[in-house]
């Protein structure tokens, strides 16, 4: 039964990041955006596990065991954990700009912010003409 | 290879994070000025560590272990060799685009010396940041740490483009160039996780060597797909370019030149190189090719197209810097040294092109408010200064000889000829006449009020930009356009000086020799190189390069004075219709944006993953 | 049907490339008998330079390189955010420094607040300094370094965690974190062998003093990292406390205006 675990590692790693590109496509406040990219990379973080995962493995830590123990790959942990400061920079990153976007625009909602061209002074917080908001 | 020599890759990345570092621990400390000048002398420094690395190269590699992990012989008979460190590889192209890299970052800092008067240290800091990361993304010789770079290129960009925080503008196209960039990455991260799972290995000779071991199936397909998602992101190919206009029409200035002149050239170098050192000889080189080419031809007329509908001179270059990766994509499809070496050079080239132009608009930005090319109608008459640069580069994205594409471009129609492909002759030419008829024509409208006057007409209200907007004398734009006038030159020096099209052809064949690669990585060793050397100014070269000049004079014209009653025919109004389409299709709201980056990512999974 | 289009694209994409996924994960090795070689290696080299932490081992020994380039990346990520952030000239008008006033908060709170900061300081600064010997480093470190001071906010108020921690201090702190970690590399190219080279004395297993450079790194990490989550919400926090409502009223900031409001 132990070889069923990676496979539902996989399949967990997947949907989550479905899961996360759907929020993206549908979402309608731009914290929900960022976070959903959050998701997403969390799914990158479970396949790295994923693919380091050894059968009967323990953490790769030498102090208390021998040389010779089965242990996980350290290589894709030092990889998640670069991958999830990464992910932390990028969050306060986008999470800032949004902050900025909002109070500039008064809206929130990535839907409304329409491409720049389109955009006026004058369209700030009504939606769209034509659009059912 | 002295001592410093083979350590100058790491230079390349380890002295402008250590100026970025010093310059955000105490540039809030110390006067202005010396954050401005330490800043300067780092990049310029690097710049020349970069030159110095090119010249010494010659045809070989320059290869650094980091952490002295230096690859041990493995197995019995020593032969194969494997290493736990990361390496720096350097060629002679690689070097070629950290010099380009570091040349366009230093320039952008120039041009901020005498204006931008908020900004702080952080400003200097996270370009040397960015110049860092794209070093080290060029020079990079490991899955992962491409990747690290790639993500540094991202956190100091979304800020830089986010810099004007009281223009919506700003923030909003930051936001998307943030969002739709690190999706991408995801993406390639997923990739390169999936090329460990299957070789075990994150080195890039490496992994190349283990993908020889079995015969290609699905998953490497996919995992080159997801990897291409992050490069085209970066290089703003369609259909991953939406987030581009936006970003290069909002953000300040310099950082627009250096998204626009190195970042998308990292881009498309990304493209090539994994598919040299990884691919190669793995996945179906026929399939790889045609995908390329479709991307390539894609981009470039898209791009060409709805630059010649914009108003707003910055959204318009920014168009036109996807038309020219786009044409640059071409190159890298052809998958030979020479047709690299020709989309080297144009990137080159195009960036010693595209960044004068956009410091030259930044000019016209800080002493009219203003980009539109309607409501500076005629405004500007008079400043010869400006108008040079404009002239110079509109003239130079035609491939006009003598000038920074003419390399490039010359090579890649020599190229696409020889390979039975004179069709995508075409495109360049075209798409290459289209962008430059757009700069002149806005050159024409803003320095000599030509053509009809577009305020007669009924217009929407003029795109008012708030910021950078100052005092601007004669001496001060003299000295904002001495970089836009550097890297002119530097693309004159490109396109006449013959040792450099020798050079770059023999580092063309080096960078695509996969066996030379690998064994220079792993086991230290160096070999020759036969290259075909072809003349570059040729009769039919020249005869396309006048093509071209005359198609990009004849369609500005036609944009400032064509008589309207063409305008009414229905070939025309079909046409304008189209472009209308278009141009709806790009007022692409965040979720669009990522909608169609999950929509070309499949397109490329489905392709390649079969 | 322009409403419609992100889901669609997204939708259609999505099936196609769940489709080639599921196609290719076939095509993954059976997991977990044989290790990776790069793993096999990894964990030989951890032991070559006396540490028992592998994971440590490879972010900061062997792929230190990575290592700075994603410290470079939250640094970047800081400043960056505070660069957003940054309070303009229009806005500096809008200030009332009286908003971050001193709490009506619990004392019992504040007491709790008083004695745990020390000891999130203390866990931090121990996660940091035995990286190499446990789960930790760094990274970690820092994070639990930052929350501490977080909790002097939760705790007290804005004007405390601006005192313990202030914002061009910080701003040093990480610079020096980040250039701290450049320069040990620097220091392994001028001794001699290569950037980044672990050159210091190994030093006996299971030490704290042991692993070369490993300590000195997680060290400069741990004050980057700690000093740049810190600054970043507190950033945060002053935006907060800056954005006026619609009704006028202006600090979104429940604790802080909580006892302005009932006066």
């Amino acid at each position: 039964m132990a070889d069923v675990l990676p496979w539902l590692l996989y399949a967990g790693a997947g949907w989550i990041f479905l899961a996360g590109l759907y929020g993206l496509v549908t979402s309608r406040h731009l914290v929900h955006t960022v976070v959903c990219l959050s998701v997403t990379q969390s799914a990158t973080y479970l396949l790295l596990l994923a693919v380091g995962w050894t059968r009967g493995g323990t953490a790769p830590i030498f102090a208390d065991i021998g040389r010779h123990r089965r242990v996980v790959d350290p290589v894709v942990q030092a990889m998640t954990l670069t991958d999830v400061v990464v992910g932390a920079a990028m969050t306060a990153l986008l999470l800032a700009l949004s902050v900025q976007v909002a109070k500039r625009r008064g809206c929130v909602d990535p839907r409304l912010l329409r491409s720049l061209e389109q955009e006026s002074e004058e369209e700030r917080g009504r939606p769209a003409p034509g659009r059912s908001g | 290879m002295s001592g410093l020599e083979s350590q100058l890759p790491v230079l390349l990345v380890a002295v402008p994070l250590a100026g970025a570092a010093l310059v955000a621990a105490v540039g809030h400390w110390v006067p202005r000025i010396l954050a401005d000048l330490t800043a300067i002398g780092v990049a310029a420094a690097t710049a020349v560590g970069a030159v110095w690395l090119v010249v010494g190269l010659g045809s070989g590699r320059v290869v650094c272990w980091l952490g002295g992990w230096d690859p041990q012989p493995a197995g019995k008979d020593g032969s194969a060799r494997e290493s736990v460190g990361i390496a720096l590889v350097a060629d002679r192209w690689s070097a070629a685009l950290a010099v380009v890299a570091a040349v366009v970052v230093l320039a952008g800092l120039l041009f901020t010396w005498r204006y931008f008067e908020e900004t702080s240290a952080t400003y200097h800091g996270l370009m040397l940041a960015f110049l860092a990361a794209m070093s080290g993304f060029v020079l990079a010789g490991d899955l992962f740490d491409a990747f690290v770079w790639f993500e540094l290129m991202g956190a100091a960009g979304y800020a830089l483009a986010g810099m004007r925080v009281e223009e919506p503008r700003s923030v909003h196209a930051a936001l998307e160039f943030g969002v739709v960039n690190t999706l991408g990455c995801s993406f390639s991260l997923v990739g390169i996780t999936l090329l460990y799972a299957r070789t075990g290995e994150l080195n890039l000779a490496l992994v190349g060597e283990r993908l020889h071991d079995r015969p290609p199936d699905a998953l490497v397909g996919l995992t080159f797909a997801l990897l291409l998602v992050a490069a085209l992101v970066k290089a703003a190919v369609v259909p991953f370019h939406f987030w581009t206009a936006d970003a290069e029409a909002a953000a300040p200035t310099p950082v627009c030149a250096v998204l626009s002149g190195a970042m998308v050239a990292t881009g498309v170098y990304a493209v090539a190189r994994w598919w040299w050192t990884l691919y190669d000889g793995v996945l179906s080189a026929a399939l790889a090719e045609h995908l390329l080419l479709g991307l390539g031809t894609a981009t470039a007329l898209l791009g060409a197209v709805l630059c010649v509908c914009q108003r707003h001179v910055k959204r318009l270059l920014a168009y036109s810097t996807i038309s020219h990766v786009g044409v640059a994509l071409l190159g890298v499809g052809l998958l030979g040294p020479a047709g690299l070496t020709a989309a080297l050079a144009y990137l080159l080239g195009h960036a010693c092109t595209k960044g004068p132009l956009f410091l030259g608009t930044g000019v016209l930005l800080n002493q009219y408010g203003t980009v539109d090319e309607h409501a500076l109608f005629g405004r500007a008459r008079g400043h010869w200064l400006t108008l040079s640069v404009f002239v110079l580069g509109g003239l130079g994205l035609a491939g006009l000889p003598g000038l920074g594409l003419w390399w490039g471009k010359a090579s890649l129609e020599h190229t696409l000829t020889t390979e039975h492909l004179a069709w995508l002759v075409a495109v360049v030419t075209v798409s290459g006449a289209l962008t430059s008829s757009a700069v002149l024509r806005a050159a024409a409208r803003i320095f000599f009020g030509l053509g009809a006057d577009p305020r007669e007409r009924a217009e929407e209200t003029a795109t008012e930009e708030h910021e950078e907007q100052g005092e601007v004398t004669r001496g001060v734009a003299a000295l904002m356009l001495a970089p836009a006038w550097l890297l002119l030159a530097l693309g004159i020096g490109l396109a006449v000086v013959p040792d450099l099209h020798r050079a770059g052809e023999t580092a063309g064949e080096v960078f695509t020799d996969h066996h030379g690669y690998a064994a220079a990585v792993l086991r230290g060793a160096s070999g020759a190189v036969h290259a075909e050397h072809h003349a570059l100014w040729t009769g039919s070269s020249l005869a396309l390069a006048a093509v071209a000049l005359a198609l990009s004079l004849v369609l500005a014209a036609a944009w400032l004075w064509g008589p309207p009653a063409l305008g009414r025919t229905r070939v025309v109004g079909a046409l304008r219709a189209s472009v209308d389409a278009l141009h709806g299709l790009h007022r692409a709201d965040l979720t669009e944006q990522v909608g169609w980056l999950v929509l070309g990512s499949a397109v490329l999974a489905v392709v390649l993953g079969r | 049907m322009r409403r419609r289009l992100p889901l669609v694209l997204g939708a259609v994409g999505a099936v196609a490339l769940a489709v080639v996924g599921v196609r290719a994960f076939l095509g993954l090795p059976g997991a977990g008998e044989v290790p990776h070689p790069y793993a096999a290696r990894a964990v030989a080299a951890a032991y070559a330079h006396t540490t028992p932490n592998a994971v440590v081992s490879v972010t900061l020994d062997q792929r230190g390189f990575d290592t700075l380039g994603e410290e470079f990346v939250l640094l970047a990520a800081a400043i960056g955010t505070v660069l957003l952030l940054r309070r303009l000239a229009e806005e500096a008008h809008e200030d009332r420094p009286h908003d971050y006033g001193p709490e009506d908060v619990f004392e019992a709170v504040r007491l709790v607040g008083a004695l745990l900061l020390p000891a999130a300081l203390l866990v931090g600064g121990y996660v940091v300094l035995h990286g190499h010997l446990s789960p930790g480093g760094g990274f970690q470190g820092g994070t639990v370094l930052a929350s501490g001071l977080y909790l002097a906010y939760l705790a007290a108020d804005y004007r405390t965690l601006e005192r313990l921690g202030p914002p061009g201090v910080l701003d040093t702190a990480e610079g020096v974190g980040a250039l701290g970690y450049a320069a040990v590399g620097f220091a392994g190219l001028i001794g001699g062998s290569a950037y980044l080279a672990n050159d210091l004395p190994h030093g006996v297993w299971n030490s704290l003093l042991s692993a070369g450079t490993v300590p000195v790194l997680n060290v400069a990490i741990g004050l980057e990292v700690g000093a740049a989550f810190v600054l970043v919400v507190a950033k945060f926090l002053e935006q907060a406390l800056l954005v006026p409502r619609e009704d006028g009223d202006d600090g979104g900031d429940r604790d802080a205006t909580a006892g302005e409001g009932e006066h």
